[in-house]
């Protein structure tokens, strides 16, 4: 079937598998490797990108449930001049990050959380970032990360 | 002289993963994987099965099938071991998710269709759960060998009255270290080529050069015949050392049929075929006086194997660090490894070490609750004095530095021990259903333990002034571009932005062993400042050369990157030109040092234990983690955190469970309970920094300190929560279902 989706404001179109999931679409039709497949059961949040600005987790959607609509990955995030994004910026500031895996995802879902709740208390964040797994940080720095992201924001 | 060395450096690799994502196996977009055939393994669904018959095909029949190859094909050289690991099954398959044929499909998605229709006959044998399962049961692994133990050793057991002679008081206990699942973000992923006679494996791992002397091996090709190429690898933990025969079934599909192919497991996969940690059941014995002072303590283990023994070792590595950081006079650990119907177990996060640290600490908390004392009060009575040092152990291992008393010391200070005792005291009075707990650790480690293969690093300067590191040392996070970079820069003045750092490709490092044991910096880190140090005096003497003057006199600007002659203001010589006055200026250093490192440390967690659900929560976890001198703060603080965390879900959350017939309860993310940042708290981080003189940076290795401190500390800590109620002790992990059950019991006992 024919999916049409726009990606980081670039549209991009193709004949796909009816049963092709969005992750896919995106690494495999739309050349962006960032996001990255953890999991088979939704649990891991390393596919998470946003569609329409809101976090969903790319591996559990059809990329025919994104036709017509528009997504952002991690490669769209940082600004046209380069400029990170507070939420890239202050991970690496706060070294929130360690192998990579699982960063795209977990960045896309605290901007989403953070344009929810532009003032999130850290047991916010770490309620809010139950759905996103990371092995290497202990989440210890991902959590003062997001803290810090929102003190810019403010 | 200001040094880069010691600062909180960010680091270098960040802005790319930030930005683009890195580039895992499963990301590589080369020309000459472009057509390259998707593998799909068909895996065993039973434990323990004969295995009658394969047809595949209907399978074959299916539109985009390549191949369906299995261990009927194979035809690498037969491994000569007691209970060899095949890298097909062929006549048995001994647990949920071994690899029993590989299909070759042109498309992603066919491959999963494909597996489906293969027709393979099992004939079910009765399944060996477990150590209790492996010692008593009539079902063999392997029925050739007669026994279900793999190897057995360690010390003869003394009599109860030679060893606990003297003891006024004594404690028992029968603990569990549980299977855990070492759950990379990153699943497993391969890719290879075959062509011009040479075979080109890309592999997530933690060593691109183990990796390839494994598949020459399982191959029967000879080493320079392979190269392998490590990209981007999304964490690791010891489930990536060396490599799996997956892989190795890989890379031989690719030169058995001479297409290119690929593969990526899902993560289901994953949790039954990728290996597994821990796995012991231990027998502790501790006695002492009734003052506290400990005089012998008795390990006896039996090591889960699963269903290939080779992590039979980890055995021995928990038996050598068994009397923790004490100064026992008598300990003894003897042990037996045993194979068992379930997925493999190797080296997770501290391999051998956190099952002693697990082990030794509870013994002393049930010595100490036995006796009647603080349990930080008798670790105080039995920690090893500095002045102690180097100390041998009396299983043999070589302490050679530390300050362990400090670090308990420095964990109850920041922590506020006496007020935790008080308002655990008033909770108590109060009858409060949500009980406060109180848990420590003290806790020495080795690190480098193969020390003995050390670790290569080449140096080169180029004549546009910029530098190139080639490190035998192989990153799944770590940060060694940073702090590789730091090193360079130290050395040479030469800015990290102008250093490039090179992991993780044998043909252009072909001597090296990777990253596993924490061994990266001492060994990889050590080689690299070493080959720096070289080119260094080999730049003074061309920098001389090029000055006409004494090499006496020339200095180098670490500031700048700049030789100076001494008393000749103005000349300024560049490394661009002092390399290309040399015709190229390069230092290859193979780094081995004499022993291997002991870090140290000290946790103390707080949890609350709500007593009516059996619900522990972690409110406070404070480490001290000593691994002597630091490069990067920043990183070796990053580790500490990622170990604690996962310390923490062994105590708290984390069991591969098996049902009575050997299938998998946890095989997926959804059923297992990888620890979440909902589950944990900001950790607090006490600085210790005691430097050793086993290598020039002063360094030990941090990666596994968390995951060894903190299980029994948290472990202790619930137990102590509810301990006023009569629970002596609850296995890990302690689940809402198992400290309930602990508490009823108990209540019902009294």
């Amino acid at each position: 079937m024919r999916v049409e989706v726009t990606i980081n404001g670039q549209p991009v179109a193709a004949d796909v598998e009816d049963r092709m999931l969005l992750v896919h679409y995106v690494r495999d039709v739309a050349g962006l490797r960032a996001t990255n497949v953890g999991c088979d059961t939704t649990s891991c949040g390393a596919c998470t990108l946003l569609l329409d600005g809101e976090s969903v987790k790319s591996c559990t959607l059809l990329a025919a449930q994104a036709d017509g609509r528009e997504v952002t990955t991690v490669e769209g995030l940082a600004g046209p001049d380069g400029e990170l994004h507070p939420v890239q910026q202050r991970f690496h500031e706060e070294h929130a990050l360690q192998c990579g895996f699982c960063t795209p995802g977990m960045v896309l879902a605290l901007v989403s959380l953070l344009r929810e709740n532009p003032r999130p208390t850290e047991a916010q964040i770490r309620s809010g970032l139950e759905g996103n797994l990371c092995r290497c940080t202990g989440y210890h720095n991902i959590v003062r990360a997001a803290l810090a992201a929102a003190e810019v924001a403010r | 002289m200001t040094t880069i060395l010691g600062r909180r450096v960010p680091r270098v690799e960040d802005r790319r993963l930030l930005t683009e994502g890195g580039t895992y196996v499963d990301d590589l977009e080369l020309p000459v994987l472009a057509r390259a055939a998707q593998v799909t393994f068909v895996r065993s669904p039973v434990a323990h099965a004969t295995l009658t018959g394969i047809d595949a095909s209907a399978a074959l029949a299916e539109p985009g099938v390549v191949a369906v190859l299995t261990g009927q094909d194979f035809d690498g050289p037969a491994p000569d071991e007691e209970m060899p690991e095949p890298v097909l099954a062929t006549g048995r398959v001994r647990y949920v998710g071994e690899p029993v044929a590989l299909i070759l499909t042109d498309g992603r998605y066919q491959g999963e269709d494909a597996a489906e229709l293969v027709c393979v006959d099992y004939d079910p044998l009765p399944a060996v759960v477990g150590v209790d399962g492996a010692l008593d049961a009539p079902s063999l692994l392997f029925p050739e060998t007669g026994s279900n133990v793999a190897s057995a050793g360690g010390d003869q057991p003394r009599p109860d009255d030679e060893l606990f002679a003297g003891c006024e008081v004594v404690a028992a206990g029968r603990l569990v270290n549980q299977r855990l699942a070492p759950v990379p973000l990153e699943v497993r992923s391969a890719a290879a080529t075959w062509g011009d006679g040479r075979l080109t494996v890309w592999a997530s791992t933690q060593n691109a050069q183990i990796t390839r002397d494994m598949i020459a091996e399982r191959l029967g090709l000879d080493q320079a015949v392979i190269r392998v190429i490590v990209p981007d690898v999304g964490g690791g933990f010891g489930a990536k050392i060396g490599t799996d025969r997956d892989t190795i079934a890989v890379a031989w599909a690719a030169r058995h049929t001479g297409r290119p192919v690929r593969w990526t497991e899902t993560r289901s996969e994953s949790m039954v075929a990728m290996i597994h940690g821990r796995g012991q059941r231990q027998d502790v014995k501790i006695g002492g006086t009734r003052d506290g002072r400990i005089l012998a303590y008795r390990l006896d283990l039996v090591q889960d194997c699963g269903a290939y023994p080779r992590g039979a070792y980890l055995a021995s590595l928990t038996r050598r660090m068994a009397g923790g950081s004490y100064g026992i006079p008598r300990v003894e650990c003897g042990y037996q490894a045993v194979v068992t119907n379930a997925t493999p177990v190797d080296a997770y996060r501290g391999a051998g070490r956190p099952e002693a640290t697990a082990a030794i600490e509870r013994a002393v908390d049930l010595f100490a609750a036995e006796a009647g004392l603080d349990p930080a009060e008798v670790r105080r009575r039995n920690l090893l004095s500095p002045d102690q040092f180097p100390y041998t152990s009396p299983t043999g291992a070589n302490y050679d530095s530390g300050d362990y008393a400090a670090a308990l010391q420095k964990v109850l200070a920041a922590a506020g021990y006496e007020g935790l005792r008080a308002e655990q005291a008033q909770r108590r009075e109060r009858g409060d259903p949500v009980a406060l707990g109180i848990g420590l650790s003290c806790y020495v480690e080795i690190t480098a333990i193969d020390w003995r293969n050390g670790e290569t690093g080449r140096v080169e300067v180029h004549e546009d002034g910029t530098a190139t590191v080639f490190t035998g040392s192989s990153p799944q996070g770590q940060g060694h571009a940073t702090s590789w970079a730091m090193l360079v820069q130290e050395e040479l003045g030469i800015p990290m932005a102008d250093v490039t750092v090179i992991s993780g490709d044998t043909d252009l490092i072909p001597v090296g062993t990777g990253t596993y044991g924490s061994r990266s910096l001492q060994l990889g880190g050590a080689a690299v400042q070493q080959a720096a140090a070289e080119v260094r005096e080999r730049g003074r003497g061309l920098a001389a050369d090029l000055a006409g003057a004494s090499e006496d006199d020339l200095d180098l600007d670490t500031t700048r990157g700049l030789w100076r002659v001494r008393g000749q203001a103005g000349t300024e010589i560049e490394w661009g030109k002092v390399a290309a006055h040399g015709g190229g200026l390069a230092a290859d250093v193979h780094f081995i040092p004499k022993q291997s490192t002991f870090p140290f440390g000290a946790h103390l967690a707080v949890v609350e234990v709500d007593t009516e659900t059996g619900l522990a929560r972690l409110v406070r976890h404070v480490s001290a983690d000593d691994a002597g001198r630091l490069v990067n703060p920043l990183i070796a603080e990053g580790q500490r955190h990622g170990g604690i965390a996962q310390g923490v879900a062994q105590a708290l959350t984390e069991e591969v469970v098996y049902d009575a017939d050997g299938n998998p309860l946890t095989a997926t993310l959804a059923d297992y309970a990888t620890i979440t940042a909902a589950e944990l708290p900001a950790f607090e981080l006490v600085a210790s920094e005691t430097p050793t003189d086993i290598n020039p940076l002063g360094a030990k290795g941090i990666g596994e300190a968390g995951a060894i401190g903190a299980p029994p500390a948290v472990q202790n800590a619930v137990i102590d929560a509810v301990a006023h109620l009569g629970v002596r002790h609850i296995d890990m992990p302690a689940t809402p279902q198992r400290v309930w059950a602990a508490i009823s019991a108990a209540e019902a006992a009294t």
